[in-house]
């Protein structure tokens, strides 16, 4: 079963405030992931976004769900800016799964 | 304290600026200027209002406010942090657009009304201001979150036509980036220009050493804005405690200039003895000119900030024993 979020209706058109990706990642992406769903995250009508609303919506969800909100986490609709924070934030959580504490 | 107009305080010649300002006696704020023209960066403004809070409304004074071009405080809104009456009559035929005038804000919601209606107020194409929209969003919330100040941020912005460039300032009173990191980077940031430069790297965050940051922060905020400074060869400055870190201008000759992860290798200037100022003002000069789409400049940071991150990895690498 498919959840679908649309990221517009709660964030505008310029997705940057992290207090709302905050709120839909506790209310709605965790749930869904933890109850074997897949969430739809509709960027339809987003220009563009932020890296600390991404990391705010996405970042504890694959941390703590790992494989499964890899899998299960879908990107809809998304412009070419949202695109690259996705990914970045992507890149940038899987190289921390083994390594989670910064060390000189 | 004291601060004096100018009619060139722009982040080119900040240090001129820089050497005119005082913080002693944070009761009362006189403010000096250039008898016949004041021309500032709009990060100066932020900065005066940082300081005029500080001071109470009622305790700041301007000194021989008789530069003409000094109607341009007021069309940003300075006076309205202060007491004193302006002397100057604005026009309302005036052309009124292309700037945003000197705004506080204090949480989220304000945040994302300013960042909605601070685009029309620009008349700017809207494939424009995708890279404005995110420099500010990400500044600040970095205030917001970072800077424990009450007052909130201020921030205040002008587009110049003739070299198509918006130029940004955000200031706010709070503990400044050397305190907020000392939690968990204390033996990084020992001066503010440690501290700076620190928080300048990539996934370092004031509120955690773990890589990959909290749920809240990843601490990359910072260098994406550098970068974006930095490929559009544009000026970006942090002034915070004593410490004062400046992006240099790159080589027009230079087709593509390198991002760098650690700011040491950045073309810049740096300094850790100016006048301690408590709190954190960042400025940054945005081209508008830069032919590059603002999604290529984002996955050019993408791979410098994994790249970075990859490395700090492998040094965490055990080595084999060898006997």
């Amino acid at each position: 079963m498919k959840i679908f979020v649309e990221i517009k209706k709660l964030a505008g058109e310029f997705a940057e405030n992290k207090d709302i990706a905050k709120e839909i990642r506790v209310n709605q992406i965790m749930p869904m992931l933890a109850d074997d769903k897949v969430v739809v995250l509709d960027f339809s009508g987003v220009s563009g976004t932020t890296q600390s609303f991404i990391h705010a919506l996405i970042s504890e969800p694959i941390r703590q769900f790992r494989d499964v909100a890899l899998e299960k986490i879908e990107y809809k609709n998304c412009s070419g800016i949202v695109r690259e924070v996705v990914k970045t934030i992507y890149e940038y959580m899987q190289e921390s799964f083994n390594f989670e504490t910064y060390e000189e | 304290m004291k601060v004096t107009l100018s009619n060139s305080d722009y982040l080119r010649n900040f240090d001129r600026f820089i050497s005119g300002l005082d913080f002693s006696n944070s009761e009362i704020l006189y403010i000096h200027s250039h008898p016949k023209w004041i021309n500032v960066h709009p990060t100066v403004l932020t900065l005066v209002v940082a300081m005029a809070t500080r001071a109470g409304k009622h305790n700041v004074k301007f000194e021989k406010l008789t530069a003409t071009s000094g109607s341009y405080l007021d069309r940003m809104g300075l006076f309205e942090f202060t007491d004193q009456p302006s002397p100057y009559k604005i026009h309302k035929k005036e052309e009124t657009g292309r700037f945003i005038p000197i705004t506080v804000i204090k949480n989220s919601t304000e945040q994302s009304k300013f960042i909605t209606d601070m685009i029309p107020l620009l008349h700017l194409p809207a494939d424009k201001t995708d890279a404005i929209k995110y420099t500010v969003g990400e500044l600040l919330r970095n205030v917001l979150e970072h800077s424990g100040s009450s007052d909130g941020a201020i921030v205040a912005a002008q587009y110049y036509k003739k070299s198509n460039m918006i130029r940004i300032g955000i200031c706010d009173g709070g503990i400044g980036i050397k305190k907020s990191l000392q939690q968990y980077w204390a033996s990084n940031a020992k001066t503010d220009i440690e501290a700076i430069k620190w928080a300048l790297v990539p996934g370092i965050s004031g509120t955690t050493r773990k890589e990959g940051g909290t749920e809240d922060n990843a601490g990359a905020g910072l260098f994406f804005i550098k970068s974006i400074a930095q490929v559009a060869r544009n000026y970006f400055m942090i002034y915070s405690g004593s410490g004062i870190f400046k992006l240099l201008l790159h080589d027009k000759r230079i087709e593509k200039p390198r991002l760098h992860p650690n700011p040491d290798d950045d073309r810049h200037s740096e300094r850790n003895d100016a006048p301690y100022f408590q709190g954190t003002l960042v400025a940054i000069d945005l081209s508008l000119e830069n032919k590059s789409e603002f999604t290529q400049l984002l996955a050019a940071i993408r791979e410098v900030y994994g790249k970075a991150v990859r490395e700090r990895k492998r040094k965490k690498y055990k080595e084999p024993k060898f006997i």
